[in-house]
């Protein structure tokens, strides 16, 4: 198998996902399988080959400088799962 | 009343056969009356009685426009102000957006009415509506069977005439596919042709919202009201807007249809083949001509797909945090552990996995080997279109290798739900504007899909062509119910 | 062992745009938490970003200015990481291709001209604030800052002190006042600097292990904080230890640096281009046109300064260290421009003293270029001393009037006229023979209490060069 469930919990970690204990073997094996599927890109020669990032190589259209937006936080602010003060809250950050 | 055309419907509020509050009524009864369908994830019955009320005062002032009065059902994936936008997700359940996606704006600024919100796989990740947190939707074609993902619920609902049509997004085949299964036209427009702005990104340099309809003809007016350039999102492109509505009947004198050789070979389902062939011998009938083309990376779309679309993805949903809106888990030791519950209890099993693999394609030693390796791919991918156009005008293939399936068949194989994809995907890799209309029944009643795909931008073209075969051909017609 | 200092730093300079890089929020700092803070700052589902074009516009200003490569062609990645202050749980910056590549900048220390090198600088949106006063044992998010332009300066290792590294980093802190696209203020943030510090033995060509300091926010505190951080790695390596590499808080507190354990878990930030932003293209005339309106920068009026008024390193780099203060310089030797080193002088002594303990900028100045330039032309032509100009000084800075009409109003003006002069002289020649004594017993020191003598009877009025002349005269004769 491509990936062990050490690699599952490394990158469960890296995505902030908690993965049961029992859960860990059925990803490991999905995953597993998903990456021999994608492992299929390498049949082909890539050297050489631009990469392409946009469905089309457009360009970036800039934007003046202005200010458009105007003070909408006691609308959004609503959406928080915790707030106060304008603020909003999070389990304390530690430097 | 619930089979008529859009064009149709416009004229019965246009001569007062009836009122758009009793179009909108009529339709939210149906809702009701078929809510073991789960086409829908919130219906604003309030809010779209309110609108019906506001559309009928411009019917009378006479400041109607094509889809004033006209009841829609949208994707729950669509930023609607002040209606819940759950994406399909326990992280959004309780969501409402504080704003409107440019596309609702524009269906708004018609005078069309809002439904309701449909449902979808989870973030627009699946191909069979399984993966909703709002459980699996219903094909009307057949109970037991899956309606296709990710815009199931927008298809069960015009499929069931819950809505007259409805709009969908199409990221590696989500309108196509379900339109296939649900016996509609569902057209995947150009990258760039839809603003992005409001839709809850999934891949986004592969997203692209596009209308579900009955007819080609339908499918036109929506796509009318939802294109054009938005200052608001940067993949945007501003090119004129044709009138799509235009050029449906002209002559298919002389067009020449791709068939790649690669997909039509023993690997295709017979009797899907077979029902394929005929509407391409319809074509032949309409003056159409046939040539073979060849888009020989077309079998490393998928396995290419799999890594851009999980690895943009990855990163997409990493604003899911529970820190500002959504979902935030009851129960935590500190930050870290409030990330990790949130993120664990809100997505489901397809999105962890997707989230997974796009993190791990895009991390330290293994960027080249995936996410490198897949972006060179699809420039492969996107040059043979390029090089197979240059012998035809549009392309045709099968919308999805089968039938719509039974529950469960796919939803513990990964892998053999994304293969349901493989004639749909490469069309978003190229950002090709992708067309499913209905070519027959098979053997077990079901609906299958023609899948047409064009040059960039001719929207008008791929519409043109569906619409002449609708004219000859009453699949698209059929109803369920 | 005799070990070298090796220093690279990353410079973040906020930009001066109205409007945020990716959004149309407002940037002005110090408004209420989260009301400068826009759907797109937020991060809430289904917005996107949309490049600023004056961000851009600046960034290639500065990469002119140093004269490094403008890449014509850029691109936007995103720095994936989750934290409460990164709403999107990426950073848009740029990696694989900054709009500005290699450049450099020249410094000056100890009269040496150094070249420093500017790998490149690259355009990224700020980061919001967290606040950690006490919210029932919670943190409070402030997203106002989160989306506001930023460069990214990096240099090479090419700094071997920290008084290198101060002078490097008041460069281009110079520069970018200079090219007005940073207001510079390092208390509220809008110019940070983090420093990549190594020490390895004087005769050895590879680098030593690196640490990263972090939250060094005054010019004062880089150079400590590197200090410390040197004696800190000089010390591990020769008591045997080994130095790791990690990113090290300073604390001005304590004048420490301190391992930041949190930031140290495997940082895999998987870059990749943001797929909601194109590559960005910039047009020769979009920058022939930057180039057209850069002004003298710092170095150029630095050497100018010194060629043209013939002033020393140290006061045309005191002088050039802000475009405002040079042009106040240049506006006061427009009036006398017989006198630069005159002027220069008392810039740099009694204006800058006044503004220091009025902690007040050169534009706020009560005393304007014209008035200070008209007042030393008042020691040029004899008319007052420059004692006494120390007090028509302070009489304008009070306000009260400009430099002559304090002169008048005050009967300020120095006595050059013997006939005046020598009567004193003579009074306080005959109340003092004992003084006289000894000044001709060989005490010549008593010359200057003669001269005190004088200049006490006329309050400083006396022209000093006339009554040193006039006392020799008469005594020693």
């Amino acid at each position: 198998m491509p990936i062990n469930n050490d690699d599952v919990e490394k990158i469960a970690h890296l995505a902030r996902l908690g993965i049961s204990p029992d859960r860990l073997e059925t990803y490991t094996k999905n995953l597993s399988g998903i990456l021999e599927l994608v492992e299929q890109m390498n049949e082909v020669d890539t050297s050489g080959v631009a990469p392409m990032a946009h469905p089309r190589d457009t360009k970036l259209r800039l934007r003046d400088d202005v200010v458009s937006e105007h003070n909408e936080r006691d609308k959004f602010i609503k959406l928080a799962p915790a707030s106060e003060n304008g603020l909003f809250l999070v389990p304390k950050v530690l430097d | 009343m619930h089979k008529k055309s859009l064009q149709k419907l416009a004229l019965g509020l246009a001569n007062k056969d009836f009122s758009t509050i009793e179009l909108t009524q009529y339709f939210l009864d149906r809702i009701e009356a078929h809510q073991d369908i789960n086409a829908f994830i919130t219906v604003d019955r309030e809010g779209s009685l309110q609108q019906a009320a506001a559309a009928d005062k411009l019917l009378s002032a006479g400041e109607a426009q094509p889809l004033t009065g006209i009841p829609l059902a949208h994707k729950d994936i669509f930023c609607t102000d002040g209606l819940r936008t759950s994406c399909g997700s326990k992280m959004l359940d309780n969501f409402i957006a504080p704003y409107d996606a440019t596309l609702i704006r524009k269906f708004r600024q018609t005078g069309s009415i809002i439904l309701g919100k449909t449902n979808m796989d989870e973030f627009a990740m699946g191909s069979s509506n399984e993966t909703s947190y709002y459980g699996r939707v219903l094909n009307p074609w057949n109970k037991e069977r899956v309606p296709g993902g990710s815009s199931g619920g927008s298809a069960a609902a015009v499929a069931a005439h819950l809505a007259p049509a409805a709009t969908g997004t199409d990221t590696g085949g989500s309108i196509r596919q379900p339109a296939s299964f649900c016996g509609l036209t569902g057209l995947k427009p150009s990258y760039g042709r839809v603003s992005r702005y409001g839709m809850i990104a999934f891949a986004s340099s592969l997203d692209q919202a596009g209308p579900m309809a009955h007819s080609a003809a339908d499918a036109a007016i929506l796509l009318q009201t939802m294109s054009g350039f938005d200052e608001r999102d940067s993949t945007s492109v501003d090119i004129a807007v044709p009138d799509f509505s235009e050029d449906l009947e002209n002559n298919l004198e002389g067009l020449k249809i791709g068939m790649p050789v690669e997909f039509f070979n023993d690997d295709l389902d017979p009797g899907i083949a077979s029902i394929i062939m005929n509407a391409l011998r319809e074509y032949e009938v309409l003056g159409a001509k046939l040539v073979d083309i060849s888009l020989p990376n077309s079998h490393l779309s998928v396995p290419c797909y799999y890594v851009l679309a999980p690895a943009e993805a990855s990163s997409n949903l990493s604003r899911f945090d529970g820190a500002r809106y959504g979902y935030r888990t009851a129960e935590y030791d500190d930050l870290l552990d409030m990330y990790k519950k949130t993120r664990a209890e809100g997505f489901g099993d397809e999105v962890k996995r997707r989230i997974m693999i796009g993190a791990y394609a895009l991390s330290a030693g293994y960027y080249d080997a995936y996410y490198l390796k897949a972006q060179k791919i699809r420039r492969l991918i996107s040059d043979d279109f390029t090089r197979a156009f240059e012998k035809c005008d549009v392309i045709a293939s099968p919308t999805a290798p089968e039938t719509a399936f039974r529950f469960g068949d796919k939803s513990d194989d990964p892998v053999a739900m994304y293969l349901n994809d493989i004639y749909t995907i490469s069309v978003n890799l190229a950002g090709l504007p992708g067309i499913s209309i209905p070519a027959g029944l098979d053997k077990n009643n079901l609906p299958v899909g023609l899948q047409l795909i064009g040059q960039y931008f001719d929207e008008a073209g791929l519409l043109n062509v569906a619409h002449r075969y609708q004219q000859v051909t009453d699949w698209h017609t059929l109803s369920p119910l | 062992m005799e070990w070298e200092t090796v220093i690279g730093l990353e410079i973040h300079a906020q930009l001066k745009t109205k409007s945020k890089i990716f959004s149309g929020a407002a940037t002005a700092y110090g408004a209420e938490p989260n009301t400068q803070a826009c759907a797109v700052d937020l991060a809430l589902p289904g917005v996107l970003p949309v490049m600023n074009r004056d961000a851009a516009r600046m960034a290639v200003k500065f990469g002119l200015a140093i004269g490094a490569k403008i890449n014509q062609t850029s691109i936007f990645d995103r720095k994936n990481y989750f934290y409460p202050d990164l709403p999107k749980g990426y950073q848009i910056s740029q990696l694989q291709l900054p709009i500005v590549g290699e450049g450099s900048i020249t410094i000056n220390v100890n009269g040496e001209k150094k070249t420093i090198g500017i790998t490149r600088a690259h355009l990224e949106e700020d980061a919001g604030k967290s606040l950690h006063e006490d919210f029932h044992g919670m943190t409070g998010i402030d997203l106002n800052r989160a989306g506001t332009p930023l460069i990214e300066i990096v240099s090479e290792p090419d700094m071997r002190s920290a008084t290198e590294a101060v002078a490097y980093l008041k460069s281009i802190h110079s520069l970018v006042r200079y090219l007005d696209i940073c207001d510079g203020n390092m208390q509220e943030g809008s110019f940070r600097c983090d420093a990549n510090v190594s020490i390895r033995p004087r005769s050895q060509e590879e680098y030593g292990t690196r640490t990263e300091l972090k939250n060094i926010n005054s010019f004062r505190f880089v150079e400590k904080a590197i200090e410390f951080e040197v004696e800190r790695q000089i010390d591990i390596l020769e008591s045997g230890g080994r130095v790791v590499q990690e990113t090290r808080l300073y604390d001005s507190d304590k004048n420490e640096t301190r391992s930041m354990r949190s930031k140290e878990e495997a940082n895999d930030y998987r870059y990749f281009p943001d797929p909601d932003l194109p590559q960005m293209v910039l047009e020769d005339w979009f920058i022939d046109a930057i180039r057209a309106e850069l002004p003298e920068l710092p170095g150029a009026r630095r050497e100018r300064f010194i060629s043209d008024y013939e002033l020393s390193d140290y006061d045309a780099e005191t002088l050039t260290t802000s475009k405002e203060l040079a042009d106040y310089y240049e506006q006061a030797v427009a009036i006398l421009p017989s006198q630069p080193k005159l002027i220069a002088n008392w810039v740099n002594g009694e204006l800058s003293a006044g503004l220091n303990r009025n902690a007040i900028r050169i534009t706020e100045s009560p005393v304007t270029a014209t008035m200070l330039g008209q007042l030393l032309t008042r020691i040029d032509d004899n008319t007052i001393s420059g004692k006494i100009a120390k007090e028509v000084f302070e009489a304008i800075w009070r306000g009260e009037g400009n430099a002559d009409e304090i002169i008048e109003k005050c009967s300020l003006k120095q006595i050059s006229d013997n006939s005046t002069i020598e009567p004193v002289i003579d009074e306080i020649l005959s109340n003092n023979p004992n003084q006289i004594e000894q000044y001709k017993a060989g005490n010549g020191k008593l010359l200057g209490f003669f001269v005190g003598q004088v200049m006490k009877a006329t309050q400083g009025k006396a022209n000093p060069k006339q009554v040193n002349e006039l006392l020799r005269k008469k005594l020693d004769t």
